[in-house]
Parts: C-alpha cells; sequence; structure tokens
C-alpha cells in the first residue's frame, strides 16, 4: 500500500511540494548584500552574514543557512551602503542669510538585532534618519555664516554633522558614512533676484569700465601718433621756415583750386599779382 | 487526437503487454490503475479487447465494429488512452527540463568587457574572467554578470529644470552649470555588494562634489579659465568619496559642458562681451589712425626734405619755378577775370562773375583773393 501511495502522481506532487516547502523553511540562502536576523517566536536568536569591517567577500556569514522550520521567521536587512536624503531646508547662517540646502547621509546597518529592535523595518531607519539629518545640519549651519559653506571648512561641518548624526544612528544599529551637503543656494524670490541684480549690476560696472579703458588707451594712442607726427614734422620743416611756409602754400594752393576740387572757383586778378608780373610786360 | 487513439494502442499494445506479463513497473501500475479507477466505468477494458480483436481477428469480424469501438474510446475515455504513455514520458520531460535547467545555468559566456561574479549559495566565491565558464548548476552557484569596461555617463545639471543647474560659486555669483561623469567598474564585486543604488550614489556624490568644488573658485574661473582644473578637482573628490564606500567604481572624468551666466543675468554678460568688443575695436581704429599719421609725417618730411634739398641748391630759381608751376596748375582750371584798373577802385558786379552753382567758402575765399590781389 505504502509503494502504491508512492507511485501515485498527486501523492507525490503533494510529497514534493511538502519536502520542497520544508528544506526552503529549513535552509536559507543568505546572500553577500544581506544580512539575516532569525525570529524565534518574534524574538531575534540569531544573527547571519551581519557587517564586519574589512571582511573579503567569500569569508562573510553568507551561505547557506540552517533554522527551525516553521519557528524561525528570518527578517532581510540589506548590507551595502545605502542612503537617506533630505528634502530640501532653508537654513538661517548666523549672518542671517537663507540658504536653500539639501544633504544626503550614507549609512550601513552595522547592527541588524539592534535595527530590528529599535526600528523593525529599513525604512523606519531611513525615516528616523532624516529629520535629524535636517535638524543637525540646521544646528550646525546656524552656528556659521553662510560664506562657510562656501570654503574649505564645509568639511569641517560635515564631520561635526557626520557625528551628531552617528549618535542617533547607532541607536538604529546603523553607521552613517558619510553627510554631504549636495546644494546650497539661494532661496528663490528676493535672494536670489537681490543676487542676480548684483550680478548684473558688476557686468554693467566691468561693461562701462571696459569701454571707458579702451576709449582711453585709443586717444592716448591717437595723441602719441600725432605728437611723433608732429616731432618728425618739426624735425624736417625746422631747418628752413621761411622755405617751408612758401612750400606749404604752394601745396595749400594745388589742393584747394585743384580743378577736381569740391565747388567751381573763380579767380579774379589785380593785374598787379605777382604772376602777373610778366604779363604787363616790364 | 484521433491519431493518437489510433496510433498509440498499435504502438504501444505490445510494449504495455510485455511488462506486464513480467510485472514490470508500468505493467503494474496500469494494473492497478485499471483496478482502481477502471472499474465502474471500465474504461480500459475496451482497447486491450480492442487490440485483442484488431490483432487476432479485426478482419474476422466487421471493421464497422471496430470503427464504432474506436470512436466510442475516443468519446468515452479520450484522456484515458494517454495516460500510459504520459506516466512513461516523465522521467524524459524531468530530465530534459533538467539537462536545459544544467546547461543554461552552469555554462557561462562572458564576453570580453565583462566578469561574472559567482556565488555559491550566496556566498561569494570567485570572479569568472572573459571566455567560456563552468560554474554547478542553480540553485547552488548563481553568476551575475557584470560590464566593467564599459563606460557609462551619467549627465548632471544639463538635463534639469532651470534651478537644478544653478551653482554657487566662491564670490558669491551663481553660474548656470552642465556636465557629465564618466564611469566604470573597477572591481565587479565590490560594485556588485557594497552599493545599494550605484547610478544614484554617483549623480549625489558628484553633484555634491561639483558644488563643493565650484565653491571656492571665482565666478571668471569657473566660466572659462578654470574649467581644467575644476574638472580634474571634481573627478578627484569624487572618486575619494566613492572609495570612501568602497564601492568598486572608477571616475573616468568629468566634463563641463557648459558652464554659463544664468538667463536672468545673461544679457549684462554679454554686454560686458560687447564693451569688449567695442573697447578692441575703439583700439583697432586709433592705432589706424596712428599708422596713417605717422606715414604720412614722414612722407611729407621725406618730400619736404628732397624739395628742399635741391632748393637749397639754387634758392631763387627753385622758388620761382615752383611757384610758376602750381599758379599754372592751379589758375588753368578755373574762371579768371583780371582787373586792371591801377588807381581806380573796380567795380565789381560779383553776380556776374559768379557761376550759378558757387560756393560761400569759394566766395570767401575769392575776395580775399580780390582783397589780397588788390594790394
Amino acid at each position: 500500500m505504502n509503494g502504491l501511495t508512492l507511485r501515485n502522481p498527486i501523492t507525490l506532487a503533494v510529497l514534493a511540494t511538502v519536502l520542497l516547502f520544508l528544506i526552503g523553511s529549513t535552509f536559507a540562502i543568505v546572500p553577500e548584500t544581506r544580512q539575516a536576523v532569525v525570529l524565534r517566536f518574534g524574538e531575534p536568536v540569531r544573527i547571519y552574514n551581519s557587517y564586519k569591517t574589512n571582511e573579503a567577500f567569500g569569508h562573510t556569514g553568507a551561505g547557506l543557512k540552517v533554522r527551525m522550520p516553521f519557528l524561525d521567521q528570518i527578517i532581510w536587512i540589506d548590507k551595502r551602503v545605502q542612503s537617506v536624503t533630505m528634502e530640501r531646508q532653508q537654513v538661517l547662517s548666523t549672518d542671517q542669510l537663507r540658504l536653500q540646502v539639501d544633504a544626503f547621509a550614507r549609512y550601513r546597518i552595522i547592527d541588524p538585532q539592534q535595527m530590528y529592535r529599535s526600528a523593525g523595518t529599513e525604512e523606519r531607519v531611513a525615516d528616523a534618519l532624516r529629520p535629524i539629518l535636517g535638524s543637525a545640519l540646521r544646528n550646525e549651519l546656524g552656528k556659521r555664516t553662510a560664506q562657510t559653506l562656501l570654503t574649505p571648512e564645509r568639511g569641517e561641518v560635515m564631520s561635526n554633522i557626520r557625528r551628531s548624526l552617528n549618535r542617533v544612528a547607532r541607536q538604529y544599529g546603523a553607521e552613517i558614512i558619510d553627510v554631504r551637503i549636495m546644494r546650497a543656494d539661494l532661496p528663490d524670490g528676493a535672494p536670489l533676484q537681490g543676487a542676480f541684480q548684483r550680478m548684473r549690476t558688476a557686468r554693467e560696472q566691468e561693461a562701462l569700465t571696459i569701454r571707458a579703458e579702451g576709449a582711453r588707451r585709443a586717444r592716448l594712442i591717437q595723441a602719441q601718433a600725432d605728437a611723433e607726427a608732429a616731432k618728425v614734422y618739426a624735425a624736417s620743416f625746422g631747418k628752413d621756415p621761411q622755405f617751408y611756409d612758401f612750400y606749404r602754400a604752394m601745396q595749400s594752393y594745388r589742393l584747394t583750386f585743384a580743378p577736381d576740387a569740391s565747388g567751381e572757383t573763380t579767380a579774379v586778378l589785380s593785374a598787379d599779382n605777382d604772376y602777373l608780373r610778366q604779363f604787363r610786360g616790364h | 487526437m484521433d491519431s493518437q487513439t489510433k496510433q498509440w494502442p498499435a504502438r504501444r499494445g505490445p510494449g504495455t503487454r510485455l511488462p506486464m506479463a513480467e510485472g514490470g513497473p508500468w505493467g503494474d501500475r496500469d494494473e492497478n490503475g485499471e483496478k482502481k479507477r477502471g472499474g465502474p466505468r471500465n474504461p480500459w477494458t475496451p482497447p486491450p479487447r480492442g487490440e485483442d480483436g484488431g490483432k487476432g481477428g479485426g478482419r474476422g469480424p466487421s471493421a464497422i465494429d471496430e470503427l464504432l469501438r474506436r470512436a466510442r474510446e475516443t468519446f468515452g475515455g479520450g484522456g484515458l488512452p494517454e495516460r500510459p504513455s504520459a506516466r512513461t514520458l516523465w522521467p524524459y520531460i524531468v530530465g530534459g527540463v533538467l539537462l536545459i535547467w544544467i546547461a543554461t545555468t552552469s555554462f557561462h559566456s562572458i564576453g570580453a568587457k565583462e566578469r561574472g561574479i559567482v556565488s555559491f549559495l550566496g556566498s561569494y566565491s570567485r570572479e569568472l574572467s572573459p571566455g567560456f565558464n563552468m560554474t554547478l548548476p542553480a540553485p547552488l552557484e548563481s553568476v551575475t554578470v557584470v560590464d566593467v569596461a564599459e563606460i557609462r555617463t551619467i549627465d548632471l545639471g544639463s538635463a534639469g529644470d532651470e534651478s537644478q543647474k544653478l551653482v554657487l560659486t566662491g564670490d558669491q555669483n551663481i553660474i548656470n552649470l552642465g556636465y557629465s561623469v564618466r564611469w566604470n567598474i573597477r572591481n565587479a564585486e565590490q560594485y556588485a555588494f557594497q552599493i545599494a543604488e550605484p547610478e544614484d550614489t554617483i549623480k549625489e556624490v558628484a553633484d555634491s562634489a561639483m558644488r563643493a568644488v565650484v565653491a571656492t573658485v571665482s565666478l571668471s574661473d569657473a566660466l572659462g579659465a578654470g574649467r581644467n582644473a575644476i574638472e580634474a578637482q571634481v573627478q578627484n573628490r569624487i572618486q575619494e568619496i566613492l572609495d570612501g564606500y568602497g564601492s568598486g567604481i572608477l571616475i573616468q572624468g568629468v566634463a563641463i559642458k557648459q558652464a554659463d551666466p544664468p538667463e536672468a543675468v545673461i544679457e549684462a554678460f554679454k554686454d560686458v562681451t560687447a564693451a569688449q568688443q567695442a573697447s578692441e575695436s575703439a583700439l583697432n581704429q586709433a592705432r589706424a589712425y596712428a599708422q596713417q599719421i605717422a606715414a604720412q609725417s614722414q612722407g611729407e618730411a621725406a618730400a619736404f626734405d628732397l624739395a628742399y634739398e635741391q632748393y637749397r641748391l639754387a634758392p631763387d630759381v627753385t622758388r620761382r619755378r615752383m611757384y610758376y608751376e602750381t599758379m599754372e596748375k592751379v589758375l588753368s582750371g578755373v574762371n579768371k577775370t583780371i582787373v586792371e584798373a591801377n588807381g581806380v577802385t573796380p567795380y565789381l558786379p560779383l553776380p556776374a562773375v559768379r557761376p550759378p552753382a558757387r560756393t560761400t567758402t569759394v566766395e570767401a575765399t575769392q575776395s580775399q583773393g580780390q582783397q589780397g590781389g588788390g594790394q
């Protein structure tokens, strides 16, 4: 009869399912990326693959693990570095400058049991850390000027925030690896427009300065050229001022009364004119 | 269906019967099935009998009887004749599925740019190099293939809205920044196991690093000259932070694609450029004028010098020659009126000598000339 039931496909299928279910609830594959908290009647009894610093992959607690079927329940907790992002917040610095700041913290759950006891789920860890990140940031920035954020001192601010956030994170079995300010901007509206206005006027001033400077240098170049020309003229013409007077007058007449000069010229000459001296025949 | 019912009994008849006679497993089961389920409806009896009949005296009874029986078989117990076949196929199906399963999960072809990460029951075991690799089948070993050589690009700043791109510089100005980060995977297992959301991590870290670096430089550096330095600094900084996470990511480069003043003030910036151009063109014009003046003065001076050289040799003659030449040239092309009235004040009918299109300037010159001539 036993052999008979075993050969029945339905019985077989049921048996196989039960077996699979048993295997499934007895063995658990713990991957490298996750930590497992084993709960028995809701109480954590064991932890597999909990995070240790500087452990090499392949030598961690990951692998095939045994548990009591039906009694043990496994809570999976991410072992990787996770992120909690703070929503944009307005922060008032000591110099009464408002800044829109958003930041993120990277953390890892290093004590899964503590995390399970205090938070329950991973989401609640992130939810708990988010407001604390915000308040730590506000506290720290409230002690400093806005300019601090724009200087290398920013790093010091960050490590202070990291320290104070870490104190809280420990209660949730998490470790803060890094806190960074992503953006520190002027808020929209008046402050931003003010900054734009300042930039605009600065540019306008720059443009004016450039134009004036250009004009000054151009004028200087012209004046120098004129002076140089005067020097050349003087050096040359100064040799015989009287001849220059005559020479220049001749040039000038040619130019002024040239046939192609604008307008028509009518010359009314007196017979006493020097040019007509020979005209008179004496 | 019809063809199956016709084929199977014919083909399987001897096969099923032989083990049955020997007490083989299939025959045994057949018997069981017959006993258990076939009893009341008796679906199993007709086929063997039919086969018997078909074999023994198929041609004996009427062929119509045979046909009817087969029809009844088909409709009455259609599915049932398949049972033995399905049962015999089971191991093959299972075996086939297992084979396919093993084949698909234990042979891995890793491309030249890829690495395979093998986990034995969840625990990291080894890395597969490019080529054809074998592992244990799926539940035991699983393989994650990671493309390590491909350089991926994340665009930051340019995609978002205007306010996303605004970055504060060290001198409290604001610039509009768009840049991209190129990265690939340096260490496949770190990449696979250490970071929850690699791409988001790079984005956030890059944004933070870029803003931190830009906050230390001046507006003009960020807009132009300092770009390369900024890119290098940001790249180092991102790499440092990501290494701190043990991410296994290698930053290949950061490229600033756009660094402009914000839209709101761009006109003022353009005006600065325009002013620079205007200033430059004023300088050019001044330089051109200077060249011109210098050339002219030198030319005129040289011409005077040459003329003076000759004049010095024979002052009187040269002077007169020049005078006559000039007068000739000047007076040959003009209307001339010669007034010869010694001691008498000449009456000049000015409108008569005035040509129709004459300018006042010329008139003035003429009257002066007349005065000069009069004296």
